[in-house]
């Protein structure tokens, strides 16, 4: 029973952390809690539900589409309602992310309408046990392709040209810019990686649950923020283990409190910041004055 | 007057009295609140029982007003210690939770909500209520009080080198502006006689924040001309499409990006239609339109 | 007399000690300059002493009392005002207005008095019109009192900072680079001002990097470099000093 509960922390609170990533990595760079986020998320499952359900592609095809899609839904986003407001007052750029996330959800739910749509039919369900631990194929490949992405993550941030160039700019982006590092790109290619890991979640829980709606990204995605604030907002480690500790947080509270599972999170987020606000990985940063 | 215009006068006042306790947090203070829709919740919930209970509607009211201005104070203190935008999802955090008590709690109905309360609002009352507030408001925005709030929001550290105990300030903002919202909640429950959780969530904090930024963030007047917009657009748009509340929220969205980056400073401009003010002498009660006009942002 | 006294400061961000166990002390009635190259912590100096930064060690006094980790309004409140390296002016206020608030932790904003007229908000009225009047006429800014201050120019932008921070009639004024982007001009009469604010009993800390500026008119100068404190004294002793010749030249 209680390693059962494990495996459902660990599945979800890969999904969170796959999102808490996206928001960790632009703000990073932006200082700017990338509120549409969530609305991304959704978008991403809503893709891979269409390639799957109308297109029929093989699954492993939706899911890079729909990563492919949101990354592009990312960069517009970051064009339309950021970018012309980078020298502006820090409220004003809030304002707008709240704005952009608004006009996704309500026009997803114009679109697609309110009702919940199942994913597939023909989700393999199968299960094993070993000793008294079930585990579903699902949750074994939402695990593992969560991992695998975080790796990839990894290696890009590493080890890759871009990578050093989002380091070096979410360090010093002045110094970066003077070090002829194109910002504007930089930027970008932040809002693509963040939104596709953001789409990635998205697919993998419309599949765990078999079900997506247009309403779908705003709690994971204000979840996905309170992981990222956890671990320590702008630190990549931190957002997982923020990630992996929410997940956990809610599937053993829910155990107790199942009507106020969405409280759980909200009052982490509290406790954590008024007790330790840089977050469990974060470091302090005081204003220069 | 017919019901119709009349219940749009009344949910026009009650908006505006919401946006204006929105306009002292966020537009003078700077603390950008996500949950006031919370506090109006709060008051609405809190007059209704109580006006069952038997109690008087202006003793019910009242408590609604405190109450909510309690838990302005509660979420302001400890939530000082946050940056702009942390402050904002720890608002929004404690709207949720408070909801998910409102859904769970038996006192309070929870997702049926309250029904049959009792009719006690009327034209009348919203009409003065409002004014009464917005007459107090308006004085202590451009009293030296407003100005002290108006200098934390435009730069803290600079006012607390000043000797501006930022935090107080800052608390005080988050108490009026819960106690307005509270009072808002509580006309509003007193009205349409049947409150849920469903009539205080994100998106009513969201449709709030927009009236203020509409008709200007940090300026009295502001609330005014965004609460009679947002308030009379409904009304516009049901003409248009049936689906209204999904093209309002879609409106909503596109208002705040579209404001943030053509005219941040709203409608009526943070300081912009009242320059030049030529103030003398703070505290003379009356004065006349056209000079408090002239004063209203100096 | 001791005004002001540090002992042992040491501010650290992460690794790096801005400010390192630096021994400092203010007298009544002086003009103390502090100097060195860019980065040797002569801000942070500044953040310490008002309270916007607690320092990581060390303690500070004013008037021998022990006012470490107090809060910069309270700072403020006991008779130490400042300006900011970046000019920090409510910059959407008028003049008048940001000299006003320079006064508040004279006269506060009470919030009854604010709605209402009481005895007390009247009271405190009169005196702030009296000190407003006074200090727009005693910076030449009187005739543009009704400006916004983003309007300004520079140099003026500068001085009304000056008018903010005099306003509530501090004991000690700190002055961080306030002739910078200053013509020759506007800093001769800065030069003049910074003198006459000294001779009406204010004593002033001064960060300046303007060599002529500093040599002419201070009574006692300190150097830092690399947050560390290398010389203190007369300004002759100090530019003799080969530790401070070599902290600027290399
Ligand atoms: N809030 C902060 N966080 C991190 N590092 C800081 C902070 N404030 C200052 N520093 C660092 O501390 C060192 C000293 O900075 P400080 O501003 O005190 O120098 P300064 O002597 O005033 O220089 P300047 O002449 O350029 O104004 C610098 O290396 C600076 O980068
Ligand atoms: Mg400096």
């Amino acid at each position: 029973m209680f390693f059962d509960q494990l495996i459902n922390s660990l599945t979800l609170g890969s999904t969170y952390a796959l999102i808490a990533l996206g928001y960790t990595m632009v703000y990073g760079i932006l200082q700017l809690i990338n509120f549409a986020h969530g609305e991304i998320y959704m978008t991403g499952a809503f893709i891979g539900l269409i390639m799957v359900s109308y297109f029929h592609l093989p699954f492993y095809i939706a899911f890079i589409i729909a990563m492919a899609g949101s990354a592009a839904l990312g960069v517009c986003v970051e064009k339309i309602a950021y970018k012309p407001l980078r020298e502006s007052p820090r409220l004003t750029l809030l304002i707008s992310a709240i704005g952009m996330s608004i006009f996704l959800q309500n026009s997803a739910l114009i679109i697609a309408g309110p009702a919940a749509r199942p994913f597939s039919k023909n989700i393999d369900y199968s299960s094993f046990t070993i000793g008294s631990i079930h585990i579903s194929m699902l949750q074994i490949t939402i695990i593992a392709v969560s991992i695998l992405m975080m790796l990839g993550l990894h290696f890009l941030i590493m080890r890759t040209k871009i990578g050093k160039a989002m380091r070096a700019t979410s360090y010093d982006q002045s110094a970066a810019k003077l070090m002829g590092i194109d910002i504007d790109n930089v930027i970008s290619a932040t809002f693509a990686l963040g939104s596709a890991l953001g789409a990635a979640a998205g697919v993998l829980i419309g599949l765990y649950f078999n079900s997506v709606d247009p309403m779908m990204g705003a709690m994971p995605g204000l979840k996905g923020f309170i992981a990222a604030v956890v671990g320590g907002i702008g630190n990549i480690p931190g957002a997982v283990l923020g990630g992996l500790l929410l997940g956990g947080a809610e599937v053993f509270g829910t155990i107790y409190l199942s009507s106020y599972k969405d409280a759980i999170a909200f009052t982490l987020l509290i406790v954590i910041l008024l007790l330790k606000p840089s977050g469990l990985m974060g470091s302090t940063v005081r204003e220069k004055v | 007057m017919s019901g119709y215009y009349s219940q749009i006068i009344i949910i026009t006042g009650i908006n505006i009295l919401l946006a204006m306790g929105l306009n002292l947090i966020t537009g003078y203070t700077g603390q950008l609140s996500l949950g006031h829709a919370t506090f109006m919740g709060i008051g609405a919930y809190t007059s209704s029982l109580l006006t069952k209970a038997g109690l008087p509607f202006y003793i019910s009211l009242l408590a609604g007003v405190l109450i909510a201005s309690l838990f302005g104070l509660a979420i302001g203190m400890p939530t000082l210690r946050l940056r702009g935008d942390y402050l904002a999802i720890a608002t929004l955090g404690f709207g949720e939770i408070v909801r998910t008590f409102l859904n769970n709690l038996s006192i309070t109905g929870g997702p049926n909500g309250i029904r049959a309360i009792p009719l006690k609002t009327d034209l009348t009352t919203v009409i003065i209520l409002t004014a009464v507030c917005f007459y107090l408001l308006y004085r202590l925005q451009s009293s030296r009080l407003g100005k002290v709030m108006r200098a934390i929001g435009q730069d803290e550290i600079a006012s607390e080198a000043t000797g501006v105990n930022s935090s107080y300030y800052k608390i005080m903002a988050f108490v009026i502006g819960a106690g307005l919202a509270g009072m808002a909640g509580g006309l509003y429950a007193h009205y349409f006689r049947y409150i849920n959780p469903a009539n205080f969530t994100f998106n009513k904090s969201i449709e709030i924040l927009c009236m203020v930024v509409l008709g200007g963030l940090g300026n009295p007047f502001g609330p005014v001309v965004g609460g009679v917009i947002i308030s009379i657009l409904p009304e516009a748009l049901r003409n248009i499409s049936p689906v209204v509340s999904q093209y309002r929220m879609v409106l909503y969205g596109v208002i705040l990006i579209v404001m943030m980056i053509i005219r941040p400073q709203g409608i009526l401009g943070g300081n912009g239609l009242f320059i030049n003010a030529n103030r003398k002498g703070n505290f003379k009660i009356f004065r006349s339109v056209k000079g408090a006009v002239k004063n209203a942002d100096s | 007399m001791r005004i002001l006294k540090g002992s042992k400061l040491t501010m650290k961000f992460g690794g790096l000690k801005a400010v390192n166990s630096v021994d400092f002390h203010l007298d009544n009635g002086e003009i103390l300059s502090l100097i060195g190259p860019n980065g040797a912590g002569k801000t942070t100096l500044f953040n310490l002493l008002t309270g916007i930064y607690t320092p990581t060690e060390g303690n500070i006094y004013m008037d021998e009392k022990d006012i470490t980790g107090s809060k910069p309004y309270s700072i403020a409140s006991m008779g130490i005002t400042r300006t900011f390296q970046n000019i920090r002016l409510f910059s959407d206020m008028s003049v008048e207005d940001n000299i006003m608030m320079g006064l508040h932790s004279r006269i506060g904003a009470p919030f009854l008095g604010s709605i209402i007229p009481t005895p007390s908000s009247i009271k405190a009225n009169r005196f702030a019109k009296e000190r407003l009047d006074w200090v727009l006429n005693y910076l030449g800014l009187y005739s543009l009192r009704k400006e916004k201050a983003k309007n300004l120019p520079y140099g003026l932008q500068r001085r009304l900072e000056i008018g903010r921070a005099i306003a509530p009639e501090p004991e000690v004024l700190l002055l961080d680079e306030p002739a910078a982007g200053m013509n020759p001009q506007e800093t001769n009469e800065l030069m003049g001002l910074i003198h006459d604010l000294r001779n009406k009993g204010i004593t002033i800390l001064l960060i300046e990097h303007d060599m002529k500026l500093v040599m002419g008119i201070s009574d006692r100068v300190m150097v830092l470099n690399y947050g560390e404190k290398i010389a203190d004294g007369k300004p002759e002793e100090v530019k003799q000093n080969p530790e401070v010749i070599k902290a600027y030249l290399g």
